[in-house]
């Protein structure tokens, strides 16, 4: 008994495959030749951002050396990102959500443990932080994250075991639980577990929770990064949604790093270095803005774009004693995430 | 050729030549692609030690996990079965226009990435999509919701498998069958369907195994809520995520592996009933 149709449907598929992969081998090496690459591995919501910051490093690179330079950039969860990178792929550069996911690269190997202290700002150019969306007219009055726990809302959140975005969402809402209930564990943690009770959905990433809210009319508030959430708001118009800032959050760092190890072999150290330290300059600082993510240096871009960013109380990762500490405690096997969707007894 | 030469002892004579060099070549493609694989897998598992294995495999959460994937594949394996028969059978019974396209139509669930069709499905099912919101219950974000991406995804099977079959089955018996009085139930019951029996176990057990493993459509169409209805796919990327090494997560794959595999053999060992009961065509 034999299935020949699927067979040849996958046979076809191979040998297509086998001919891009080809194509692509041929067009990298004539490339390589005239100019110098860069692979940028990165996570999902800064796929914006970089199309406008590669364009403007590679003129900048063009005139300050002469050379050509061609960045190619990878988009996917942080965490997965970061394994594919242990597991071979030559990254130069890694843009990612969180300093565990580039700890991971470090453990490996792939760089110096104080890449930390190599860059500005803890290695974090820009930031962000965590803000909520909700429909037009704000229907169901949500101001803050006392609103989250009611029994009439229903909240969208990615999960934070698989999205890395999605961690500093939850430490967000620890943190404000925490200050509310004066430092009381048993309190702070019920209050998480009531508002995860209202998650409606729990999308493995936050592209897909934004569509899940924006696209599917599910739930009243989405839980999101600040450059998130202005990204979701200009696509639909700011008829549809609009942006709540609660009372307080946590400043999120998302990390870059050369991947040293690889840059190395692949001489491509100089350039990769100059790229992670151009995001710090005006031009950079100026297309993060753009791109709703909080420049490190606010005085280096126009005060215009700083408008975006009103300032609120925000909590910093070393208030849980760094990720080194708040990983395993909240989001390692069996830890504090897990407990909250354990079933009642 | 001395290769061929000292197999020949292995094996009863044939007139076919190249034993040695397809059977050669079988095992160190098997061994490439699938062998070597799971073996990597069930060892990565094993690095964790036993009662470490024991205790991931029976927790409650991985429980719920393997039974929400094992269920909800098993009926829509069932679904497809029943009307991937009726599709088989309209295909090859019935010359209308446009048969040629519906028949490729079959075979597009195989072509399309998961996950587009994932995410197509789940906006077409939500509550404020096309079909969903023609439902005053929900379908995105649920179990019914899941149960549909995994019916497309094994659509192809029982249609494909059956099809060929279908086509071989010779009219004269159901004439015969006619002639000899019986009714049009009866003659589908008794004629038609025993020598189908092998060839529908095969696409139930293809779409089956299909539906276990799939993640990147469910993704989009599950509310992902830990005991609710997180798959065990879904459970296994949150363990990669949990810690650096491969452990946790290649426990659960190879619990998954065992009872598929389990699974497979005894939808095998049917066939075989299936076959002497039946006899076997095709």
């Amino acid at each position: 008994m034999t299935i020949r149709r699927p067979a040849n449907g996958r046979e076809f598929l191979a040998g297509a495959a086998a001919a891009i992969g080809v194509i692509i081998i041929v067009v990298a090496i004539t490339m390589s030749g005239r100019s110098v690459a860069l692979l940028n591995v990165s996570y999902d919501p800064t796929r914006e951002l970089f199309e406008e910051y590669n364009q403007a490093f590679a003129a900048y690179w063009r005139e300050a050396t002469g050379q050509a330079v061609s960045i190619r950039q990878s988009h996917g969860g942080s965490g997965a990102q970061a394994r594919a990178v242990v597991d071979g792929l030559e990254a130069d550069i890694v843009t990612l959500a969180l300093e565990v996911d580039v700890n991971l690269l470090a453990e490996a190997g792939l760089m110096d443990a104080n890449w930390r202290d190599l860059l500005p700002n803890r290695s974090a150019p820009y930031t962000s932080t965590i803000v909520f969306v909700v429909r037009a007219g704000n229907p169901k009055n949500i101001r803050d994250w006392d609103d989250l726990v009611r029994d009439d809302v229903a909240v969208v959140t990615p999960n934070p075991k698989t999205s890395g975005g999605a961690r500093w969402n939850f430490l967000a809402a620890w943190a404000y639980a925490e200050s509310r209930s004066g430092g009381d564990e048993a309190v702070t943690l019920d209050f998480v577990r009531r508002l995860y009770a209202n998650v409606a959905v729990l999308d493995t990433g936050a592209r897909g929770s934004t569509q899940t809210f924006a696209q599917r009319g599910t739930g009243d508030v989405l839980i999101a990064w600040e450059n998130e959430a202005h990204l979701t708001v200009g696509e639909f118009g700011a008829g549809a949604f609009e942006i709540v800032m609660p009372s307080q959050s946590i400043l999120a760092e998302p990390p870059v790093a050369v991947v040293t190890r690889y840059a190395d072999a692949r001489s491509t150290a100089t350039v990769a270095e100059a790229y992670v330290e151009y995001l710090y300059s005006a031009v950079g600082q100026r297309i993060a803005a753009a791109h709703f993510f909080r420049p490190s240096d606010p005085d280096l871009v126009d005060p215009e774009a700083l408008a975006a960013f009103p300032a609120i109380q925000m909590t910093t990762i070393d208030h849980f004693g760094g990720w080194a500490e708040a990983q395993p405690r909240f989001f390692g096997d069996g830890a504090i995430f897990d407990q909250i969707y354990l079933p009642a007894p | 050729m001395a290769h061929a030469f000292s197999l020949s002892r292995l094996r009863k004579p044939s007139v076919i030549p190249g034993f040695g060099l397809t059977f050669g070549f079988a095992v160190t493609y098997l061994s490439l692609i699938v062998l070597i694989p799971i073996a990597a897998l069930v060892l990565q598992s094993a690095s964790v030690g036993w009662d470490e294995f024991w205790r991931i495999a029976t927790d409650a959460r991985t429980v719920a996990a393997l039974r929400t994937s094992f269920g909800l594949s098993l009926i829509a394996a069932l679904v497809n079965m029943f009307f991937g028969l009726i599709l088989a059978w309209v295909l090859t019974r019935y010359r209308f226009p446009g048969r040629r396209i519906v028949d490729a139509m079959v075979d597009l669930p195989f072509a399309l990435p998961t996950a587009v069709a994932g995410i197509s499905l789940g906006s077409l099912y939500a509550v404020n999509g096309w079909v969903g919101g023609l439902f005053d219950f929900r379908i995105t974000y649920t179990s019914i919701g899941i149960t549909i991406a995994l019916v497309f995804v094994g659509l192809p099977f029982v249609v494909r498998t059956v099809q060929p079959v279908l086509e071989d089955l010779d009219k004269e018996l159901e004439e015969a069958a006619a002639t000899l009085g019986a009714g049009r139930w009866r003659t589908v019951i008794r004629v038609i369907l025993p020598p189908l029996v092998p060839s529908v176990l095969t696409g139930f057990a293809l779409a089956y195994a299909r539906a276990v493993g799939e993640y990147g459509s469910v993704v989009f169409v599950s509310q992902g809520l830990p005991y609710v209805n997180e798959i065990a796919p879904q459970l296994i990327v949150i363990k990669l995520e949990e810690s650096a090494n491969y452990g946790p997560a290649a426990v659960i794959a190879t619990v998954m592996l065992a009872l598929a595999f389990v699974l497979l053999l005894f939808i095998n060992l049917l066939q075989a009933w299936g076959r002497r009961r039946f006899g076997s065509v095709g």
